[in-house]
């Protein structure tokens, strides 16, 4: 029986008798000795390991080592080795890294390249971002960027278009859809293709391990060497990945992706956006979802602060049950949600817009990096008086959280630097955040208090971020 | 000629395409197993009980070792013999190998190597710098003391005095390859992959823990995912454990750290506490000053006291120092032990004094530039010149706090050249005027100078030799003491090659380091690889050249010296020949187309006890103005230009000498920015992933970033007149911490100069902000 099936740089595979949590960077290297996909870290921060993905979205850069035999089901991956053309002509990027002096030790490369490739195909010049999932300690990344803007203008080559073309046809082979591929059949795990199927399931299977982008699941296996009990893989339910508008609201399905939600809100939540911009990293954020952003429940989370903030509107399913809740209601402690056995994130809904909304992301390095503190901020002013406020911040408590007391002290008094000065000990009640490694309690709470700070000055248009000064 | 040329790296299009080979991408022999280390999780402790039945009946466990199964323990230190490969009743750190795992397969050995219980009776950790001194626990009996003239004197004499103390912390080579090794035991002995900038060590090393003799041990190293420094001995244990656990199975074995377990296990850059005191004169020249290295080693010696020296060698930077007084001490820790890391010291010594001028340019309100240049070494052809071309002048070089001549020093000029190119003055006033204009961000701008001193210390490591075949059809069959990290050094050699013999580069074929082909060889450190690899390659070459040379001139019946080797081909006597059918009839006339090469750099003398002597051939030169934005609500920070001038002598490969520079500015800004190292109240390191320690990312290179070579030949005898790059421009990056700390002395009264340690994260920067401005 075929389980996984796939394309490896145009060659279609079946797989069977793989593990279900078997990453696609230990089968390439050690199955089929494709060894230019490199290990650099083995938890998805150093992108020696990027393959490029494409389904029907288009392709897009991931990290192997993160993601699981059974996501690529119906999908084809191009490796570093696929990247030339079939008479052994390189790639654009290839020949402009050779041309450009864009290699030193040569490890993070084949890494690069295929980052570089997935740009090129699809129009991205924005390099320092696509780019900020793949470390190079040699070059000082110099070279890589000229690299990666001198092929810029170059031709895409054909076999980079050839997994899309082969992947239509066999869809057209099949039912005519583009999900005709029948899921996955994973000894040892479920592959659900729609959420009903999925929710009855999970009513008999309380104890299973749910897996969407494999983003933080995926350090389960590759760091904390767990067997996963139960493993279900979300990908292929297609119902959970819609975006739809109504009411005043976007409804964001669990399943969509955060590079997905980042294009979607960059117009009308451009704040939002430029913070999902700095959401770890291109490779992460293509397969890491919104769904499992929220029910992670990591404390400090990126996302659910700013959707905090916003007023977003968490939808929960079990069984046949729906049931919404205020975002910030669903976080009850430290790693600890309202959440039912059984029950899971369906999606979540935020208003169409939020003009007001400011999110700021501490963090030692500016991309890819964990927050140290997030603070996102939307108050509402009329007639110069602050007439509601929502204020919540990540890395400051056991959860995402709201700065009730703060809130209360800025509801009612002017839109000034002195009333929000004055507000200020309040978010020393409402926090006693913790030292890590990260940063210290009190750098946590003074930054706190100064991105307040910040806030009056950003709205009132004094330059705040170091980010926007031009050399 | 290929030597001066812009070539890529020899391994380029294998690097783009995935085909360039890292030793976890060679296929080993059927049946190879794989290694683990269980690690303590103790800092200081003895060891109880070992408990480990759960690791041995773990799914694919082979064998499983400890201290009990190898009485006669081998040892993984390059220097004192103080690293037992697993603990033997102490443990010594959190991270040390107590045990060893090999399995069928690597992720069985790691998930075995968790299963082991390991039980401690704890001692007192000693893990900070004052822990240490307050329990004198050091290295060598007492601090090292060099002295010149009378500090103490001089500064109590001087107008005006500064003192201060800081900060600079360490830092994670994070190569992208981690650690790895393998052996694969045969009939006539031991021959290991290592991923090693010192295979010679490696044979040393696991010669000495089989009872083999070196000749009975083969290391091989083709390439490194990256070393700077961290590839000079940690790579010893894993070596060491594939050859013990190959000889006890008959089985290839290989062991690769994960990145996590890399990172906990292994040493790292020292860091250190620098306290500086200074007399200064009112026109900013510095009268006398005292230095104290305050050096966190860990908990062995490793490369440590090497380490420490080369600090204490950078301490005069670029500056004469008359009275100089340093006092050095290295302490003894139950950390990891801290190791070589590009620059081995040299970048801590030299932060110091730079922090000094800075501190003396804000004090006097002179601008920093300026008070720099009063305190510069003095240029010989300048003084020369200013003596009209009095002979005593021109040997009367100032020395360094060593007693050094400084012949070669360039940084008037350098500077100069730099300060023009970048705009420094302009843009000092431009920084000032936007500063006064923006309330939030503030922007800083510093200039550093570099001196950095090219040899390694240990004066016996100045030698190297190369091995070079002419095959019968032209071809050439280079060989070489240096490893390949990505720094360029292959086709560097390459280029010598085919520059005598005057062929194109497709000619050389560059191969593996092996210590079966060179001898005792030299870590490939020091930025040295070039230069003497290079030297001995080009002898080596030589040798050969004059052979064929006189063999033709014979037959022609002209003077060797006129027979000529360009452009593929031989001129003799009017005639042209190719290169390939000289070599033939060379060959057919039973003319010997092999020979070593060898080098042993010239010069150096040094008594590292009394802090006296040549210790250097040379020194590399350079200087970066870099420019920063901060947010002084946050200390969110930014470097939004650098300019660099640096000196590579006479450029073997312009484009390679960039690269080093640029990646090295980058780490060396890293290093003092976003890199920290973080360890919790019982000695376990925090920091032991890239989720966790922030090497700079594509974005925090400098967004305008421009680099200019010097480009004037080395005055030593050098290969092709060219100077190391490997290590100094790495100090170009302390500009950027002087210039956070310029950002910062913009906030308040300027009533104080900052006090900002390193890394400058943006809570270090929040920190000094807030005190300049007394909240």
């Amino acid at each position: 029986m075929t389980e996984v099936a796939f394309l490896l740089n145009g060659t279609p595979l079946r797989l069977e008798g793989q593990p279900p949590t078997r990453t696609l960077l230990d089968f390439l290297r050690e199955t089929k000795a494709l060894n230019g996909t490199k290990e650099g870290c083995n938890e998805g921060d150093c992108g020696a390991c990027t393959v490029m993905v494409t389904d029907e979205n288009g392709p897009r850069a991931l990290n192997a080592c993160i993601l699981f035999l059974p996501q690529l089901h119906g999908k084809a991956v191009r490796t570093v080795e696929g990247l030339a053309a079939p008479n052994g002509t390189p790639h654009p990027v290839q020949s402009a890294m050779v041309d450009h002096h864009g290699s030193q030790c040569g490890f993070c490369t084949p890494g690069f390249i295929v980052s570089m490739a997935v740009a090129h195909a699809t129009g991205r010049t924005d390099h320092d971002t696509v780019l900020a999932g793949n470390l190079c300690r040699c070059t000082g990344y110099a070279p890589i960027i000229r690299a990666a803007q001198a092929a810029e203008t170059r031709p895409i080559p054909a076999q980079m278009t050839q997994d899309a073309f082969i992947l239509a046809q066999i869809s057209s082979e099949g039912s005519g859809e583009a999900d005709s591929l029948p899921a996955p059949q994973v000894t040892g795990a479920y592959c659900p293709d729609n959420s009903d199927d999925f929710a009855s399931w999970y009513l008999q299977n309380p104890d299973a391990t749910l897996i969407a982008g494999a983003t933080d699941v995926g350090l389960w296996v590759t760091k904390g060497l767990r067997d996963l009990p139960k493993p279900v893989f979300l990908g292929q339910m297609r119902d959970l990945q819609q975006i739809e508008r109504g009411g005043g609201q976007i409804h964001i399905g669990a399943g969509v992706t955060i590079a997905t939600l980042r294009s979607t809100l960059q117009h009308s939540h451009p704040s939002f956006a430029e913070l999902l911009r700095r959401y770890a990293s291109e490779q992460v954020r293509n397969a890491a979802t919104i769904g499992g952003n929220i029910a992670n429940g990591s404390p400090i989370g990126d996302a659910p602060p700013a959707l905090i903030a916003m007023g977003a509107t968490l939808h929960l399913r079990c069984g046949d049950d729906l049931r919404t809740l205020p975002l910030e209601d669903f976080f009850l402690a430290y790693r600890k949600q309202d959440r039912k056995a059984s029950e899971f994130v369906a999606g979540i809904s935020i208003p169409e817009a939020v003009p007001a909304l400011r999110c700021y992301k501490l963090s030692k390095r500016f991309d890819q990096d964990i927050s140290a503190v997030l603070g996102a901020f939307n108050l509402t002013c009329a007639e110069g008086q602050i007439t509601a406020a929502r204020v919540a911040f990540g890395g400051m408590a056991g959860t995402p959280k709201r700065a009730s007391g703060f809130e209360a002290a800025l509801i009612g008094q002017s839109w000034s630097l002195e009333s929000i000065t004055a507000a200020l000990p309040a978010l020393a009640d409402d926090f006693q955040p913790l030292s890590d490694m990260r940063a210290s309690a009190g750098y946590r709470l003074q930054a706190a208090q100064n991105l307040a700070l910040r806030y009056f000055h950003d709205l009132n248009g004094t330059p705040v971020s170091v980010l926007e000064v031009a050399p | 000629m290929s030597l001066g040329k812009s070539l890529p790296h020899d391994s380029a299009p294998l690097h783009v395409t995935g085909a360039a080979r890292y030793l976890d991408d060679i296929p080993l022999p059927a049946g190879a197993l794989h290694l683990a280390f269980g690690l303590s999780s103790c800092a200081h402790g003895r060891i109880t009980a070992l408990d480990l039945e759960a690791v041995r009946a773990a799914p694919g466990v082979v064998a499983v070792f400890s201290a009990e199964d190898w009485p006669d323990m081998p040892d993984c230190s390059p220097a004192s013999q103080d690293e037992p490969l697993l603990a033997v009743e102490t443990v010594h750190y959190s991270g040390q190998p107590v045990f060893l795992v090999v399995a069928e397969t690597h992720l069985q050995a790691r998930r075995a190597a968790r299963l082991g219980k390991i039980s401690y009776a704890e001692l007192p950790a000693l893990l900070t710098i004052d822990q240490a001194l307050a329990a004198n626990s050091r290295f060598e009996s007492g601090p090292v003391i060099w002295a010149k003239g009378d500090a103490a004197r001089a500064i109590a004499a001087a107008p005006h005095q500064i003192e201060g103390s800081f900060e600079v912390g360490g830092q994670e080579h994070f190569y992208l390859e981690g650690q790895i090794a393998a052996a694969i035991p045969l009939e006539d002995g031991m021959h290991v992959l290592s991923s090693t900038q010192h295979p010679s060590e490696i044979q040393h090393k696991v010669a000495h823990a089989l009872h083999l003799n070196m000749a009975d041990v083969r290391v091989e190293t083709r390439r490194m995912g990256g070393g700077f420094g961290g590839k000079e001995s940690q790579g010893n244990a894993l070596a060491i454990a594939c050859a013990m656990a190959a000889k006890a199975t008959g089985r290839a074995c290989k062991m690769r750290y994960d990145r996590d377990d890399d990172m906990i296990i292994t040493g790292k850059r020292h860091d250190l506490r620098i306290g500086y005191r200074a007399g200064v004169d009112a026109s900013g020249r510095i009268l006398g000053v005292a230095f104290t290295h305050l050096i966190r080693c860990g908990w062995a010696q490793d490369l440590s006291l090497a380490v420490a020296d080369r600090a204490m060698l950078h301490a005069d930077n670029c500056y004469h120092l008359p009275d100089i007084r340093i006092e050095s001490h290295r302490l003894k820790t139950n950390t990891q032990s801290a190791t070589a890391y590009r620059g081995f010291g040299g970048p801590q010594g030299l932060i110091g004094i730079e922090r000094v001028m800075d501190h003396a340019a804000f004090v006097l309100g002179i601008e920093p530039l300026a008070l720099r240049r009063q305190n510069f070494y003095r240029e010989r052809e300048a003084a020369v010149e200013a003596s009209g071309g009095d002979i005593l002048a021109k040997m009367k070089a100032e020395t360094t706090p060593y007693f050094m001549e400084v012949e070669d020093f360039i940084g008037h000029d350098l500077t100069a050249k730099l300060e023009a190119l970048s705009g420094y003055q302009a843009r000092r006033q431009a920084v000032a005027d936007w500063n006064a204009a923006s309330p939030i961000l503030k922007r800083g701008l510093a200039l550093v100078p570099v001196k950095f001193g090219i040899s390694f210390t240990l004066t016996w490591l100045n030698q190297a030799g190369a091995l070079v075949h002419v095959y019968q059809d032209g071809s050439i069959h280079l060989n070489h003491g240096g490893t390949e990290m990505g720094q360029g050094l292959n086709q560097k050699i390459a280029q010598v090659a085919a520059s005598v013999f005057g062929v194109g580069m497709e000619a050389v074929k560059i191969t593996a380091t092996d210590t079966g082909k060179v001898p005792n060889t030299s870590a490939t450190a020091a930025s040295s690889g070039s230069d003497m690899n290079g030297m001995a390659a080009q002898q080596a070459c030589e040798t050969i050249r004059d052979r064929m040379a006189a063999f033709l001139a014979g037959k022609h019946g002209v003077e060797p010296a006129s027979v000529r080797f360009a452009d593929g081909v031989v001129r003799v006597a009017g005639e042209v020949f190719g290169f390939a059918q000289v070599a033939a009839w060379a060959y057919q006339a039973r003319i010997s187309l092999s020979s070593t090469g060898f080098y042993a750099t010239p010069k150096i003398t040094w008594d590292r006890l009394r802090g006296r002597g040549r210790p250097f051939l040379y020194f590399a030169y350079g200087a970066a103005v870099a420019e920063v934005v901060i947010d002084t609500l946050t200390g969110e920070n930014r470097i939004l230009r650098a300019d660099i001038l640096h000196d590579t002598g006479s450029s073997m490969n312009p484009a390679l000498d960039i690269g080093q520079i640029e990646g090295a500015f980058v780490q060396g800004a890293g290093w003092l920015t976003t890199e920290e190292l973080v360890w919790d109240a019982k000695g376990g390191l925090l920091t032991h992933a890239p989720s966790t320690y922030k090497i700079p990312a594509c974005s925090d290179r400098p967004a305008v970033f421009n680099v200019s070579l010097y480009d004037q030949p080395n005055r030593e005898d050098t290969v092709g007149k060219s100077k190391a790059v490997g290590e100094p421009p790495f100090n170009l990056g302390i500009a950027v911490f002087y210039a956070l700390s310029d950002a910062i002395a913009a906030c308040g009264d300027a009533s104080r100069y900052p006090d900002l340690d390193a890394p400058a994260t943006p809570e270090r920067i929040l920190a000094a902000v807030q005190k300049q401005r007394h909240v």
